[in-house]
């Protein structure tokens, strides 16, 4: 249904550089990003300088709708708009991390078993690689052991450990946001820093596990199809939280400085949304990535 | 241009130049952008396409090595879709869907300035590989892995382009949702919305589900290239046919977003001139849900030769043939507009009725390309060639022109010189049917795509396809004449400019304010 009620007084959002220097931003990290992978040294500076333009430009932009919302021109309208705005980009995530959880059951339904030798694959077996055993995850940097043997992740330590932090911070993100819905901002800061500290501990211990994975397991980003699955899902995920816990930085200075309202917050809701999603993204990883 | 406008003071007030351009969040202003674009993208990827055609003259190497030339056909194929249809059909999102749901704006104004001014960095960055060591990406446009991990110091520049607009599609397709699900007018419910409206907003939404997976898939060639992993290499587990996977689930849903606002496009023509209401308005939409949701159930029709179990081959066979039964669905209804109508035959009529039967035959052609056992006969041929032409040009290209001729009195408040529009369709219609129609007959005697030389027995059809090409090409500079004549003057259009139009952008005065409804409309 339409909404009547907020349409008396329309709002348009004055016009804005944030945009163009984004686009400059971008386009200049990308042609640093790809001259330096085609081997020119200099690409990394232009990737430097790309990277602080983009920068300043998401300093910029989020600073100009942080004051415009609390000067209070958003209408209803514009808070509905962002609300789906954020919706559907999260959507958008979820279906990029779709693609690499995609790439993981191609590999462990199909693609190992044939090389293997079964159902189609007979042929490739017989005049490839005869004798490959398809076993996940025993064998699963392919018949020719690209990367070198390897051992797995056990899934029952750090990773069991980091599925408990990050729920605790679903909780803890949840509990700030009863306390800023009940305006007791002491709940709402505290609930902030707990959920701020679970992510960095996260953070550093994912880096813990990665750096034992390098030097003892001799599992890498190199490890075949179970080294680039492993390492694109979890860095990708990894990343995510990083952003998330950055956001919620945002947010917690936000707090502190005495922004939203137990009616509009918006820019927390969003972030809580964002948290929520990296944490049921981490389940997915836990279960198909490290357990099963 | 103030910040807030409440009054009907500031309406017409817009900063000019740099100003109005590069910072605008004015959704006319920005349809305006991307229709241009749009335009010169038609010409950039039309040029290549007649390099194509000027080598497939004859038989034999002439003008082209065989590298560029297949450069030219994946630059060709990666411009006219990433840079004409997709960029025209949001240009027409954005001058149209805030004025036919009444609205004053798109629901993101500076989030749509993004998503309109990444295109250019994005194509820049892309057609600079023309001039780079080992020429610009020639694997296809398909970027099907391992050809494309040779491409040479192009490749990363393909793949951060790609990023570059699928980042770009995915900002413009949740504004365009944003704005249909919150921006309506009072009354505007979802099943009175014009069907352009409806196409978008399902449109949006297999924008937003598959852009990232593309992201993903060329990521994976990345890391594949540059940093040691092994999705597409067997030897490690991965799989080469795994790519053609992951980029088939994007692309199936891809040539949707390429076809299904063409079809909110025609749906609203054809009722105008036949002076009759859009025969089975309900049933449209639920045939546009139907045709999305099956395009996510039917990629692997696109490689059925790779060596699949035969259980995928037919489920995939039998879920792209059920999408002939919404698409038959459409077919008719626009039929059974037109039966017993008033009918008139304007430009975009014309346009709207061509497009109906070509599009039809491109459908066709799919049917048959669906069937297993034939497409083994089709895959990699000229046939597929022509199939696809046929959906895309008098497809989604005669929507977009139908669009232009149709919209353009109301957005420049001029009307179009009526006799030149004839006549830019005429030729346009003639030479399209020169050039694709014999890739049907060389495609089924055996004809290859995507090598620049041929047996001598196709020569024939293959110089009728050549003069055909450069036929459509020179029509279209009389379009950028009518088009830029319309700009500049002519008859003075009315509000409602065709006398069966129906539909809340023509209330609005032609040219329509700067801000479509400053006072939302009430819609019973």
């Amino acid at each position: 249904m339409a909404h009547a009620q907020s349409q008396e007084h329309y709002y348009i959002p004055h016009g804005s550089h944030w945009p163009i220097i984004g686009s400059i931003g971008v386009a200049t990290m990308m042609v640093g990003g790809a001259t330096w992978l085609n081997g020119a040294e200099q690409g990394r500076i232009v990737l430097m300088i790309g990277a602080i333009i983009t920068l300043s430009m998401v300093f910029g932009w989020f600073g100009t709708v942080i004051r415009e919302s609390e000067s209070g021109i958003y209408n209803d309208q514009v808070d509905r708009s962002f609300r789906w705005g954020m919706v559907w980009f999260i959507f958008s995530e979820v279906m990029f991390f779709g693609a690499f959880f995609g790439a993981l059951y191609y590999a462990r339904i199909w693609s190992m078993p044939w090389l293997g030798g079964e159902g189609a694959g007979v042929a490739t077996q017989f005049f490839l690689w005869p004798g490959f055993e398809a076993m996940w995850p025993q064998t699963a940097n392919g018949p020719a052991q690209i990367g070198g043997e390897f051992k797995v992740m056990e899934a029952w330590g750090i990773p069991a450990i980091n599925t408990l932090i990050l729920l605790s911070s679903g909780a803890t993100v949840t509990w700030a946001h009863w306390g800023l819905k009940a305006n007791k901002r002491a709940q709402l800061i505290l609930g902030l820093i707990l959920t701020i500290a679970l992510g960095v501990l996260f953070i550093s211990l994912q880096a813990t596990e990665y750096v034992h994975a390098y030097h003892e397991l001799n599992l890498t980003l190199e490890s075949g199809i179970y080294g680039s699955t492993f390492f694109m899902l979890t860095g990708f995920h990894g990343l995510h939280v990083t952003l998330g816990a950055i956001m919620l930085t945002v947010i917690l200075l936000r707090s502190i400085l005495g922004h939203f309202t137990p009616e509009h917050h918006f820019g927390f809701e969003a972030v809580a949304w964002y948290w929520h999603f990296v944490d049921v993204v981490w389940l997915g990883l836990f279960i198909f990535v490290y357990w099963l | 241009m103030s910040a807030v406008a409440h009054d009907d003071a500031h309406h017409e007030q817009h900063p000019y130049w740099i100003k109005r351009w590069l910072f605008t969040t004015n959704h006319k202003d920005i349809g305006t952008l991307y229709l241009w674009l749009s335009l010169l993208m038609f010409f950039i990827g039309g040029i290549m396409a007649l390099i194509v055609r000027t080598e497939l003259f004859q038989p034999g190497l002439q003008f082209v090595d065989p590298q560029f030339f297949l450069s030219m056909t994946t630059m060709h194929a990666l411009v006219m879709i990433f840079g004409v249809i997709m960029p025209g059909f949001v240009g027409l999102a954005n001058w149209l869907i805030p004025m036919m749901i009444g609205a004053p704006d798109m629901a993101l104004p500076r989030m749509n300035n993004w998503s309109f001014w990444i295109l250019p960095f994005a194509f820049a960055m892309l057609l600079s590989t023309l001039f780079m060591d080992g020429g610009a990406p020639a694997a296809g446009w398909t970027m099907y892995a391992p050809l494309v991990l040779q491409t040479g110091a192009a490749f990363p520049f393909l793949v951060f382009s790609i990023h570059f607009m699928g980042l770009s599609s995915i900002l413009g397709a949740i504004n365009i949702i944003a704005t249909i699900l919150n921006m309506r007018a009072p009354g505007m419910t979802l099943m009175k919305m014009p069907l352009f409206v409806w196409t978008w907003l399902i449109t949006a939404y297999l924008l937003i589900a598959v852009m990232p997976v593309l992201a993903g898939a060329v990521t994976m060639l990345l890391t594949d290239k540059y940093f040691g992993t092994s999705f597409f290499n067997a030897a490690g587990g991965g799989d080469p046919v795994l790519f053609q996977h992951v980029f088939w689930f994007f692309g199936h849903p891809e040539v949707y977003i390429l076809i299904l606002p063409s079809f909110g496009v025609i749906s609203s023509i054809v009722p105008t001139f036949a002076r009759k209401p859009l025969f089975g308005y309900a049933s449209m939409v639920y045939a546009t849900a139907s045709i999305a949701f099956l395009s996510f159930i039917v990629w692997s029709h696109h490689m059925f030769t790779v060596g699949m179990p035969l259980a995928g081959l037919l489920f995939f066979m039998f879920a792209t043939m059920l999408i002939a039964v919404p698409t038959g669905v459409k077919v008719f209804n626009w039929v059974a507009t037109m039966w017993r109508g008033s009918l008139t035959f304007e430009t975009p009529m014309l346009f709207a009725i061509a497009f109906i039967v070509l599009f039809t035959i491109g459908g066709f052609s799919g049917l048959m390309l669906a069937i297993v056992p034939a497409d083994f006969q089709y895959q990699d041929t000229y046939f597929v060639v022509a199939h696809f032409h046929y959906v895309l040009v008098p497809g989604s290209i005669f929507a977009l022109m139908a669009a232009v001729y149709y919209w353009l009195p109301k957005w420049t408040g001029h009307m179009y010189n009526e006799r030149l529009g004839k006549w830019h369709f005429w030729l346009t219609t003639i030479f399209v049917n020169l050039t694709f129609f014999p890739m049907h007959f060389v495609g089924l005697a055996g004809m290859p795509r995507r090598i620049p030389d041929y047996a001598l027995q196709f020569t024939e059809y293959n110089m009728i396809e050549t003069i055909g090409a450069f036929g459509f090409g020179l029509s279209q500079l009389l379009f950028v004449y009518i088009v830029v004549q319309t700009i500049r003057g002519g008859e003075k259009a009315t509000a409602q400019v065709w006398d069966g139009a129906r539909g809340l952008e023509w209330t609005l005065p032609s040219p329509p304010p700067y801000h479509s409804f400053t006072t939302a409309p009430e819609v019973k």
